[in-house]
Parts: C-alpha cells; sequence; structure tokens
C-alpha cells in the first residue's frame, strides 16, 4: 500500500514537472503508458535511481538477476515480499550482536539525511491527490491561474494595466515636455560653461553657496532630520577630499601650472585656489559654536573641560551620532583655533547663534546637577577627592560661583576631618619625627609638604589617584609621594613581595646610615653652637635633616637599581612584526614568537656591589688602562695568574735599593763595547763528535801551543 | 706601595773603603781592564745631627720640668738571628767574631717589602713553571731583605704626646708645647694676623718647605714658611677660590672668580685658562702632572700641566662641586655632593668608579689618608665617619660632632684633622696604616676665626689651619713622616737638584688613563682579551693544540702487536687517565664538605622534605 502510494506520488510528480516545464534531467522522465507487470520493475528501477542520487550508496545496491527471498548480509532486498522497509524495524537489532552496530550508524545517518525531500517539499503541499483533483489543477495551470494566491490573473493585471488615449496622449506630452526641458538645461549649461568670465564664476558660485545656505538653514527648521544628513553629506565629502588628490596640486594640469606659476600671476592664483578650496573641504564642520562660552573655556588656564551638554542638547532631537560627539579637549582646541570671525562664515557654524538661546540654560541646570550628584557621591563614599574645577568655564556666572565655593568649603572640611581622624590613629604609633614635623606646622606648613588637600593612605589609593591623571600631583615627585605615604603608615601592609624585599634592603641602609654614633665630647666647643643653643632651632634643623635623609637613601637605591639594570646584559628581541602573520596597524607579534625569537643573554658574573648596600662600583672596563697591560701569556706559563706571579715584584729603582735594581735590571749577557767576541769553537764547548776530529785537535794544538810559546818567547825576549 | 728609604743627594756618598771584599763576578774584558772604582754603595748619613734638630718632638728636646712628657721608642721587637754559622771563625789576630754571619733583619720588616700576593692558590703547574715560579719568590726575598736591611738608613723617629697617667693630651695646649719644644721647632708655630683680605686657603709644597695662601678677598701670597722669607705677594683683585703648588714651588695655581690663572714664585701671571672657569677646588696629582679642577658648573676637569691639554672634562651630574679631595695611593679623585654620596674619579672614565653613600644630608667634607686605605666624611647631619676603601667601601666608625666638621685633613701618619667652626680637632690612631680612633681627641685647638684651611705639613710636626682671621701653624707631634727620601721630595733641595728632579719625574709621568682603583692592576694579565685571542686562535685553526692527542700505541714486533693488545694497551692508558681525575675530584672534596658543613647546624630528619 505504501509502495504504491509512493508510486502514485511520483507519478503527481512526473506530471507537475512536465506542467512547470523543468529541464529533463531525470532519468525517470520516460512513457506513462506501460504494463503493471513492468510497473513493479520500473518502480524498482526508480528507486534505485533516486538513492543512487546520493552517492555513498551506490555500492549497496547490486543487481539482481533472479528473485529471491533471501536477504543477503550485505544488501537489503524487498522485492519478492513486496512490502517496504521500515527503518525502524531494521533499527531494532534481531540479535544483540554487534556487527549491527555499524549498520545501525549507517541507516541513523540516512534517516538523519533528507535527501530529496527538500526540492519537492513545495509540490507535495499543492499536489493533487484525487482524479478530480488533478481535474481542476489541470485547468487551473492551463489558465494561468495561480495556485497560491488568486488575487488577479496576469490577464486581469494586463488589462488593467491599459490605459485610456487621452491618458497615454497626455503622458507622451508629458514626455515630451521634460526632455525638451532637459535639453534646455543641458544647452545652457554648456552655454555657461562656455562663458569665461571669472568674475562671473565667482559671482555663481557665492550665489549657490547663499542658495545652499538658506536651504539648509530652510530645511534645519522644517526638517532637522534632513539637515543632519546634508551635513552627513558634507563630512562624506571631507572624507573623500582627504583619501584623494584631488585638489592638492599634484595632478598634470596642476604641475603644468607649477611650471608657470614662477611667471605667470593667473596661474598662481589658480594653484592657490585649488589649495583654497582643498583646505575648506578638509575643513571640519562646526555643529554648534557656542561663541560666548567657547570664549570662556578658551581663558581658563589649559583646564581640560568645556560642556558637552550643548552638544547634547542639540543631537537630542535627533537620533544620537556618535560622530557629532567629541572629545572635550579636542573641541576646546578647535575653540582656539577658531578665535577669528572669518572661519564663521562657513556654512555649518551659521547656525550657531540659534543654539545659542537655549544652550546656556540648560547648560546650567545640567552643570548643577552634575555638581549635586558628585557632592552626594563623595559624601558617600568618604573618598575625599580633589574637587574638580567643574565649573570655572562659566566664571562669570554668578550661581556657578557660588556652587564653586560650596564645593571647595566642603572639601576643605573633609579634608579637616580626616586629618585629625588620622591623627588620632596613628599618634600612638608615630615617631617623635613625625609628630613633631606635623604639630608646629598646622594648616600652614601643610600645602608645603603635601601640595594636595588630601593625602593617599594606602598603596591602592595611591595608584588610583595616579591614574586619574592628579593635576595637582605633577610638582611633586613621585618619589616623594611614596616616601610621605610609606613614613605615615609605618605598619603599612605591604602585599607585594617585591616591594618587601625592596623595603628590607632599604631598611638596611637605612641602618647603616642613622645607627646612633656616640656624639663627641669635645673641650672646645665651637662657638657658634653656643649661638645655636636654643632648643626649637635645634628641632627645626633635626626635622629638615630627617627630611633631606629620607629622600638621599631612597635616591640612591633607585640611581643604584638603574645602575645594575643597565650593567645588566640585555636580551635580543629578534622578531621582526608582520613577519608570518597578518599585518596591520596596531598588530603584535604574538608571545609565543616573541618568545622564540628572544635570545636570552647570558646571566653576567654576579655584582661586587652585591652586598654593599650603599655602594654602587662601576663595572664597566677602563680600556686605556688595559691597553697597557699584557694579554699574551709568554712561553712556559699556562694559567695567567703563574705569570702574573712572576711580574709582581717592582723592578724599578723607586722600590728597590740600588744594589738591587742594579741586580734586577742587569742584562743577561754583558758586552763591553768595542771589544770584539770571536765565533765559539767546538773545542771552546768541549765538543767532540767523533775520534776522526779528536785527532785534529790532538794533530793542531801542539802546533798552537807551540805558535804561542814563541810569542812568549818573543816577549820574554823584547823585555 | 712601599718604596725603598733612600737619602738625599745633599748628603755625599762615602766612600768605600773596603773594596775586594766581596769578589766580583769575572768578566772576559777584565784581562785588559784596570781596577775600577766599586759602585757607590749609599752610606750612613753624615748630616743626622741637623736632621734631628729639626724635629720638635725629639724625645730629648721634649722633656720638661713641668710636665713629664716621656716617650718612648718604640722597640721593633728583634727576632733571634736569622743566620749563624755553627763553628766560631777566627780572624788573623785571633779575636773571636761575636757576630758572625750577617746582620740579622725583622721579619715585619721584611714581610713589608714582599709584594707577591701568596693568598692566591695556583692551578697545579708543570715543573718548568714552578722552577720559574720559585725562581720568582727566591728573588723576591733577596730584594726584600736588602730592602729591610736599608731601613737602617731611616733614622729618624716620629714624634709624639703623652699625658702622665690619666692625662688627656687634648689639654695640652699649644703654648705648652711650644715652651717645651726646642727653640727651632718652636719657631715652626706661629700666626699670621690677616684679618683684612678674609677667610684664608693654604697649601704645602710637596717637600713641605714652602706654603701658599690666598685669601677670599684676593690676597695670594707664598712663602719659604721655615725661614719665613717671602717670595712673592700680590692682590689678584678678584676673587680667590683655591691655590695650590703645582709640581714645584715655582709654580702656583689659583683658583679665582672666573679663571684658573698660573702664577711663578715671582707673583707673575704665566697663564689664564679659561677652559676651566669658575673652579672652586684643586687639587694637585704629582706623578701623573694632573691638575684636578672642580667647578660650579659641575665639570671635573683633568689639565695636564706638562704639555698644558686639558686631558678629561667630566660631567659629574650633581650640581655645585665644592668638596674633593685626592687619595694620594691610587690618585683617584672623590668627590662629595650634596646628596650625601661620595664619588670616585678617575680621568679614564666617563662615569665614577664608584658611588658611595655616606651621610643622610650632603657632605661637607672629605679626606684620604696617604695610605689610601681610610676615608673620614663629615656631613649636614654632623657626622663624621670613617670609611675602609679597600673594596668594602663600608664604615669603621662614625661619631656625632656637636657642629659637624666643616674640614677634614689627614696627615702622612694618619692623624685625622677636623675644623668645626673656630676650633681645631685631632685625632690620633694606634699606628700608620691604623685608622684614628675617634675616641678621644689627641689634640684641639681654638683658632682666632673660622676654619677654611686644613693641611698637614709634609715631613714636618706642623698643621696649616686658615682661617678668617689669618693663617695659624699648630705644632702636632707624631703628625709627619720623619724620614724624607731625599731623590723624591727634599726639603732641602737646592735649585739645580730641583731642576734635576723636575727632568726627571717628567721621565717619569705616569699616563693619566692608569688612575684605577687598583694602581696594581697593571701587573695584571688582561683577562678578558686573553681568552678572546685563545677563542679566535682555536677558531683560526679548527682545534686546539695544546690538548694532548689521543694515545695511539705504537705497533710491536714479534706477533705482539695483535688488535687485542693494542686494545688492552690503550685501555691501560685511559683508565691511568681515569684515575687521576677521580684523585683530583676526591682533592677537591674535602673542602667542599667543609664549606658545607658550616650552613646547616645539625642535620635532621625532617630536612628531607626541606625544598
Amino acid at each position: 500500500m505504501s509502495s504504491s502510494r509512493a508510486a502514485e506520488s511520483l507519478l503527481a510528480l512526473n506530471q507537475q514537472e512536465e506542467l512547470e516545464d523543468l529541464p529533463r534531467e531525470y532519468p525517470l522522465s520516460t512513457s506513462e503508458d506501460e504494463g503493471d507487470s513492468d510497473g513493479e520493475r520500473k518502480h524498482q528501477k526508480l528507486l534505485e535511481a533516486i538513492s543512487s542520487l546520493d552517492g555513498k550508496n551506490r555500492r549497496k545496491l547490486a543487481e539482481r538477476s533472479e528473485a529471491s527471498l533471501k536477504v543477503s548480509e550485505f544488501s537489503v532486498s524487498s522485492e519478492g515480499s513486496g512490502e517496504k522497509l521500515v527503518l525502524s524495524d531494521l533499527l531494532e537489532p534481531v540479535k544483540t550482536s554487534s556487527s549491527l552496530a555499524a549498520v545501525k550508524k549507517q541507516l541513523n545517518r540516512v534517516k538523519s539525511k533528507k535527501t530529496v525531500e527538500l526540492p519537492l517539499h513545495r509540490e507535495e503541499i499543492e499536489r493533487a491527490r484525487t482524479p478530480l483533483e488533478q481535474e481542476i489543477f489541470n485547468l487551473l495551470h492551463k489558465n494561468k491561474q495561480p495556485v497560491t494566491d488568486p488575487l488577479l490573473t496576469p490577464m486581469e493585471k494586463a488589462s488593467l494595466k491599459a490605459m485610456s488615449l487621452e491618458e497615454v496622449k497626455m503622458r507622451r506630452a508629458e514626455l515630451q515636455r521634460a526632455r525638451a526641458l532637459q535639453s534646455y538645461y543641458e544647452a545652457r549649461a554648456r552655454r555657461e560653461k562656455k562663458i569665461k568670465s571669472k568674475k562671473y564664476h565667482k559671482l555663481l558660485k557665492k550665489g549657490k553657496a547663499k542658495q545652499a545656505l538658506k536651504e539648509f538653514e530652510k530645511l534645519r527648521k522644517v526638517n532637522p532630520a534632513a539637515a543632519l544628513e546634508e551635513l552627513e553629506k558634507l563630512e562624506k565629502a571631507r572624507m573623500m577630499e582627504r583619501m584623494s588628490l584631488k585638489h592638492q596640486n599634484s595632478g598634470k594640469w596642476a604641475k603644468s601650472k607649477a611650471v608657470m606659476a614662477k611667471y605667470d600671476l593667473e596661474a598662481r592664483q589658480a594653484m592657490q585656489e585649488q589649495l583654497a578650496r582643498n583646505k575648506e573641504l578638509m575643513q571640519k564642520i562646526q555643529v554648534a559654536s557656542e561663541s560666548a562660552e567657547e570664549e570662556g573655556g578658551a581663558e581658563e588656564e589649559g583646564e581640560p573641560f568645556v560642556p558637552d551638554v550643548v552638544n547634547e542638547v542639540q543631537v537630542k532631537a535627533d537620533r544620537p551620532n556618535p560622530w557629532m560627539f567629541r572629545n572635550h579637549s579636542g573641541d576646546t582646541k578647535e575653540a582656539e583655533v577658531q578665535g577669528d570671525p572669518e572661519e564663521l562664515a562657513e556654512p555649518a557654524a551659521q547656525e550657531a547663534p540659534e543654539s545659542e538661546e537655549e544652550g546656556p540654560v540648560v547648560a546650567e541646570e545640567i552643570l548643577l546637577k552634575e555638581f549635586e550628584e558628585r557632592r552626594s557621591l563623595r559624601q558617600k563614599s568618604g573618598l575625599n577627592q580633589i574637587a574638580k574645577p567643574v565649573g570655572s568655564q562659566e566664571a562669570k556666572d554668578l550661581s556657578s560661583q557660588e556652587v564653586l565655593s560650596e564645593l571647595r568649603a566642603l572639601s576643605q572640611k573633609l579634608n579637616r576631618e580626616s586629618h585629625q581622624s588620622r591623627k588620632q590613629e596613628l599618634s600612638s604609633t608615630r615617631t617623635v619625627l613625625a609628630v613633631q614635623r606635623e604639630e608646629p606646622a598646622g594648616e600652614e606648613e601643610e600645602p608645603l609638604l603635601l601640595q594636595r588637600p588630601e593625602r593617599a593612605r594606602t598603596l591602592d589609593e595611591l595608584e588610583e589617584l595616579g591614574k586619574e591623571g592628579c593635576f595637582q600631583n605633577k610638582e611633586l615627585p613621585r618619589v616623594a609621594v611614596e616616601g610621605q605615604q610609606l613614613e605615615r603608615n609605618p605598619s603599612n601592609h605591604l602585599g607585594v613581595p617585591k616591594e618587601k624585599k625592596r623595603k628590607e634592603q632599604m631598611i638596611d641602609l637605612q641602618n647603616l646610615l642613622t645607627t646612633k654614633s656616640p656624639s663627641m665630647k669635645s673641650l672646645a666647643v665651637p662657638t657658634t653652637v653656643e649661638e645655636l643653643e636654643d632648643e626649637e632651632r635645634d628641632q627645626r634643623q633635626m626635622i629638615k635633616e630627617a627630611f633631606a635623609g629620607d629622600d638621599v637613601i631612597r635616591d640612591f637605591l633607585k640611581e643604584k637599581r638603574e645602575a645594575v639594570e643597565a650593567s645588566k646584559p640585555k636580551d635580543v628581541d629578534l622578531t621582526l612584526p608582520g613577519w608570518g602573520e597578518w599585518g596591520g596597524v596596531g598588530l603584535k607579534p604574538s608571545a609565543k614568537k616573541r618568545r622564540r625569537f628572544l635570545v636570552k643573554a647570558p646571566e653576567g658574573p654576579p655584582r661586587k656591589d652585591k652586598n654593599l648596600p650603599n655602594v654602587i662600583l662601576n663595572e664597566k672596563r677602563n680600556i686605556h688602562a688595559v691597553a697597557h697591560q699584557v694579554r699574551m701569556l709568554p712561553y712556559p706559563f699556562t694559567h695567567h695568574q703563574q705569570f702574573e706571579r712572576t711580574i709582581q715584584t717592582p723592578i724599578g729603582s723607586t722600590w728597590n735599593t740600588q744594589r738591587s735594581f742594579q741586580k734586577l735590571t742587569m742584562p743577561k749577557v754583558v758586552t763591553k763595547p768595542g771589544h770584539i767576541i770571536k765565533p765559539i769553537k767546538a773545542e771552546d764547548v768541549g765538543y767532540r763528535s767523533s775520534s776522526r776530529s779528536d785527532l785534529s785537535v790532538v794533530q793542531r794544538n801542539p802546533k798552537r801551543l807551540s805558535i804561542r810559546h814563541k810569542k812568549q818567547l818573543k816577549k820574554i825576549s823584547v823585555d | 706601595m712601599e718604596t725603598v728609604p733612600k737619602l738625599g743627594n745633599n748628603v755625599p756618598p762615602k766612600k768605600d773603603k773596603l773594596q775586594g771584599k766581596k769578589k766580583k763576578p769575572r768578566r772576559y774584558w777584565e784581562e785588559e781592564t784596570t781596577q775600577t772604582a766599586a759602585g757607590a754603595s749609599p752610606g750612613p748619613p753624615r748630616k743626622r745631627k741637623r736632621n734631628r734638630e729639626l724635629r720638635p718632638q725629639k724625645p730629648k728636646n721634649t722633656h720638661s720640668t713641668k710636665k713629664s712628657r716621656i716617650s718612648k721608642k718604640p722597640q721593633v721587637p728583634k727576632k733571634p738571628r736569622e743566620r749563624r754559622s755553627p763553628g766560631p771563625q777566627r780572624s788573623l789576630s785571633g779575636a773571636q767574631d761575636p757576630f758572625t754571619g750577617p746582620a740579622p733583619v725583622p721579619v715585619e720588616v721584611v714581610q713589608k717589602f714582599c709584594r707577591i700576593d701568596k693568598s692566591k692558590k695556583l692551578p697545579r703547574s708543570e715543573t718548568k713553571i714552578r722552577s720559574r715560579l720559585e725562581a720568582a719568590e727566591a728573588q723576591e726575598e733577596e730584594i726584600s731583605v736588602k730592602a729591610a736591611r736599608s731601613e737602617l738608613l731611616l733614622a729618624e723617629e716620629p714624634g709624639f704626646l703623652e699625658g702622665e697617667d690619666g692625662e688627656d693630651t687634648a689639654k695640652i695646649r699649644q703654648a705648652d708645647i711650644v715652651e717645651a719644644v726646642d727653640v727651632a721647632s718652636a719657631a715652626k708655630h706661629f700666626d699670621l694676623n690677616l684679618r683684612q683680605f678674609g677667610p684664608y686657603r693654604l697649601n704645602y709644597s710637596r717637600t713641605g718647605r714652602h706654603l701658599a695662601f690666598g685669601g677670599r678677598r684676593g690676597h695670594v701670597a707664598a712663602l719659604d714658611w721655615v725661614t719665613k722669607k717671602l717670595m712673592c705677594e700680590i692682590n689678584v683683585m678678584e676673587a680667590v677660590r683655591d691655590i695650590r703648588f703645582l709640581h714645584s714651588e715655582a709654580l702656583l695655581a689659583v683658583a679665582q672668580n672666573r679663571w684658573l690663572h698660573i702664577y711663578d714664585n715671582q707673583g707673575i701671571e704665566l697663564h689664564c685658562i679659561r677652559r676651566c672657569d669658575r673652579i672652586t677646588q684643586l687639587e694637585f696629582l704629582p706623578f701623573h702632572f694632573l691638575l684636578a679642577t672642580a667647578s660650579e658648573t659641575g665639570f671635573l676637569t683633568y689639565l695636564d700641566v706638562s704639555v698644558g691639554k686639558i686631558v678629561a672634562a667630566l660631567n659629574a651630574r650633581a650640581g655645585r662641586l665644592n668638596i674633593m679631595t685626592q687619595n694620594p695611593y691610587n690618585a683617584v679623585i672623590h668627590l662629595g655632593h650634596s646628596n650625601g654620596t661620595v664619588s670616585l674619579w678617575s680621568p679614564a672614565m666617563k662615569e665614577p668608579l664608584a658611588k658611595i653613600l655616606c651621610h643622610r644630608g650632603g657632605v661637607r667634607a672629605v679626606a684620604v689618608d696617604s695610605t689610601g686605605t681610610h676615608m673620614a666624611t663629615s656631613g649636614l647631619d654632623h657626622q663624621l665617619k670613617i670609611f675602609d676603601l679597600r673594596g668594602t667601601f663600608q664604615p669603621l666608625s662614625a661619631r656625632t660632632l656637636p657642629q659637624g666638621a666643616g674640614h677634614l685633613a689627614f696627615s702622612q701618619r694618619g692623624l685625622l684633622a677636623a675644623g668645626t667652626g673656630d676650633v681645631v680637632n685631632i685625632w690620633a690612631g694606634q699606628g700608620k696604616a691604623s685608622p684614628p680612633s675617634l675616641e678621644q681627641p689627641y689634640l684641639t685647638h681654638r683658632l682666632l676665626g673660622h676654619v677654611h684651611g686644613l693641611q698637614f705639613c709634609p715631613f714636618e710636626d706642623v698643621l696649616g689651619v686658615g682661617h678668617s682671621g689669618g693663617i695659624t701653624s699648630m705644632l702636632v707631634p707624631g703628625a709627619a713622616e720623619p724620614n724624607f727620601d731625599g731623590l723624591e721630595s727634599n726639603p732641602y733641595r737646592s735649585r739645580k737638584q730641583r731642576q734635576e728632579w723636575e727632568v726627571k719625574a717628567l721621565l717619569e709621568k705616569v699616563p693619566a688613563e692608569l688612575i684605577c682603583l687598583d694602581p696594581r692592576a697593571l701587573a695584571e694579565v688582561d683577562v678578558i682579551s686573553l681568552e678572546q685571542e685563545e677563542k679566535e686562535r682555536l677558531e683560526r685553526l679548527g682545534y686546539n693544540p695544546d690538548t694532548k692527542p689521543p694515545f695511539q700505541p705504537k705497533p710491536k714486533q714479534k706477533g705482539r702487536s695483535s688488535t687485542a693488545s693494542l686494545v688492552k694497551r690503550k685501555r691501560k692508558v685511559m683508565d691511568e687517565e681515569h684515575r687521576d681525575k677521580v684523585r683530583q675530584s676526591l682533592e677537591q672534596q674535602p673542602q667542599k664538605q667543609e664549606k658545607a658543613k658550616p650552613m646547616g647546624a645539625r642535620p635532621s630528619a625532617l630536612d628531607r622534605f626541606v625544598r
């Protein structure tokens, strides 16, 4: 039953395909009028063909020549039984054998894949099931009746589209007119373009600009959204200009003009004009420039705060355009740049006076609100932040001044309170020195010491303040701040071990420097000491010295650290940014790559001043002195220490007695100038090479002896 | 480094009558030469007496009826005779020589002249090298014994001051000392009352004979201070910051308000060195002929006075420099800074050789003793500290003075003088090389004005103090070296001698680049270049020619050169080498164990869990 239904549906499908004039690629587009006996086989073939569409199952379909009920292990056939296989039947194992698992999986996959279902889906909905239905269906298709939404037939549509004669005539006349007008305009434009008068063009341009402005203003009043779009257009033009080289005197024309410019005034002017155009296009458009307020802002001493409320007000009406919000610093800068009224001629700047009317009022309100919020925040947190001099841009405004003074008073009060409380907290632990530092100082000395109304209590707080871009901290060196902080809380919990380590070393150094040395008792006290005897001054001086001392140690440690860092052999980083990675701005080579291409320098020998906290020793080589040292070991020595031992005794006369000096510097061979040194003979050394030479010596010797003897005899005789 | 004592040229050498006592080595030409005069050997000084008179602290002279200041001659413990011939030798007369053999030499003195550093252990060396080393050591021994023997010529002994039992020497006033010493010595104590031209800086020449001083308000004078003969006196009409003799007393450098000027002993301006401007302090390095100047602009400039060139101009990067001193041992310049550090400089290096944090406040004065072992500093924290300069740079002792010392000076024998306000305190140590003990001042003296300059006179027991009221010359017994080297710095030299000395000194000028912390570094091998060259050589050759080639057994005859026997022989040699290695490592191990032992007091069973 189910199989016949499937066949039917397929047939229907065939018909439909024919109707819709699909390309005949399907193998099943054969003749339908054949016997029922053939039908079964065909159906099978069809199934095969369909399933063979899916490439994976092709192998499974083995050709069967004879009919059999036996189901083989590899291919499932439902030929003889004539009943359809149900997937669920197959899924349930006959026996619980693991060999079926693979088949099960495959089947599952087949089940999950609806291969041919999707393109057929729509047709299935509107398929005709009964013959009546089929008939109706055919009829409808013949008349090109829409099946899904039967509102109007194409025929009806065509009839509706048809016009009356008068209408057509009117329409044609209209079109003719438009065409004529267009040609007129074109002719006019061509004519105008041919006009060579510069003045005319200038006037024309100006007129156009004015017109555009007027229109723009009108548009602003009527339809602010459209105006904004206009603005965006301008912005876009600016962007385009920034991107292109159009007006930058770099084109062919400009270059030719540049050659002439030296002699031709007009060429020069033309070039300048082009540049001016470029500038004009590149000018940033001012949305709202509240001249009065910005003047006030500009007068402030570099205070990077201009109320953004004005901008906000303007934008509020429209959708929030992120490009319209500009950072405050940029605003002020622009305001400064835009001091001269000439630039107000710019189209966008013209709208300023209108927004001015509503601007200040709203701004004030918002400002006040902000103040209120901030005040409440401060009171809640107790973290007495520095009062930002916010309101100062409206210094003239009375109300804001009041607010400002109030704020200041509040902050001072808070500071005082915190100051006192801290005093009470620390009074027990603080050393005498600190008390002395604080008590006589009172309020007048405080700014001198700290430069800012409140003090950071913990490291975190300090860091926070640093992050805030501290306004007043700049005057104080960072080290000094740390110093205050460290001294203020001697029992501070320094969580970071590095910090701890450093502190230990510092304490060591401090011990070294601050060990109380017994004071000297001199018989004769210097006279000036007696003058300085009064205790107050002495104490003051002691305080001063203590202050100086702290900085000295810290500075020295810092210097030493720097020296150690500088003398350390540096790692060589061979990473090439962008090598083997995606390029672009602001990309960093990956950590892995950096690690791979970092050549670590070998750790040098330990520094000589490693254990000397109060010393920085220079580890650099004195190359000038090295040039005088021995750099080659003479022959028998194998180690430099051996050789060094033999040259350690000085031989100069400064360090030796005359005798030993002479002995030390005596040459190995002493000769007397002018005396002839005869060459050595074998006999002098006592060398006997062979018996023959021996013989000769024996033979010669008596001769020589006799000669000498003769001489002596002569001498004697002469005497 | 210890130099050998010598006598001056003014002492004519005694004619050696005993000739041929020691047989000279025979030379090949000697048969035709006549006998030459034997080498002039230095004899004992003839004019010893005069020298003795110069010392104010002679034990015989310092005796006074009022107070007994007994000076004892420091007994040098004599070592028992080193060598003695076993049997008594009889002379011609038949009398027996009671002191046979060469005279004994005290070991301590010999040790002083020994320079070979035997503390370093040498690697194992071959016989050839060992024989060389032994020869070098024998030579050193011989030389040092000879030098020790010549110590005999150092006849003078340093003076000293000693109180009666329990008496504080600091209570002895100058007047008492002057009263006690002889007339010539008493003449060395004087005061120059020069109130008009402000506080004075002063400088003694290297021989200690001449004194130059310059007042803040332009007064410059130089005189032979022993005879009080004025050499020159001028007013430079400009503020004088510092004054210094160059290598001899004939040249005088004066740091004036703007530039550095050099005058001769007539007061004639020879040079105006404009490259050295706004100088605050001067220092002269005699063996290098360098004039070191510290300026207000923060530059330390070295001027070679022998050729007139600026050797180095170093930026100290520490603001105004107004504290400077030299280390006489290694010619390193010490600069004191306002941040409590003292930096050590050499012209060869752009950066300081060392930086020492000495005080919590700024440094006010620095002084280095003549042996270069101790440095005294005083700072704004009213402390006076003595540092060890031999590598560690750690403070040895510290004292708080009532008002901090503004000026410091070391004497030749290691006495330390400190000027605080208008008082000068002097501390003495135990011996020459020992640091001055700051327990008790040795002497104290109050001056007429505030101290502005301090210097001990070389070879005289005198401390010169320049102050706002003029110049004071104090007697400080035991301050100076009693024996001078007549060839090096002779106070009694004539003009001719001075000229000769000048030529010799110029010939022996030490190059400026040799200045470094350890002056004996020149006697060391440049190990880094040595290794570098060795490495390059290896690379060039491709193999190490010094290594022994692997043992290759010789082929033997008569069937004994079978492969098995070759291998066996090879194996034997290899094993022998291996045993050697093991033996060496075993020798080294006990040292390691000794090192390891003191680490843990007592091993515990739980130690194995300690990471």
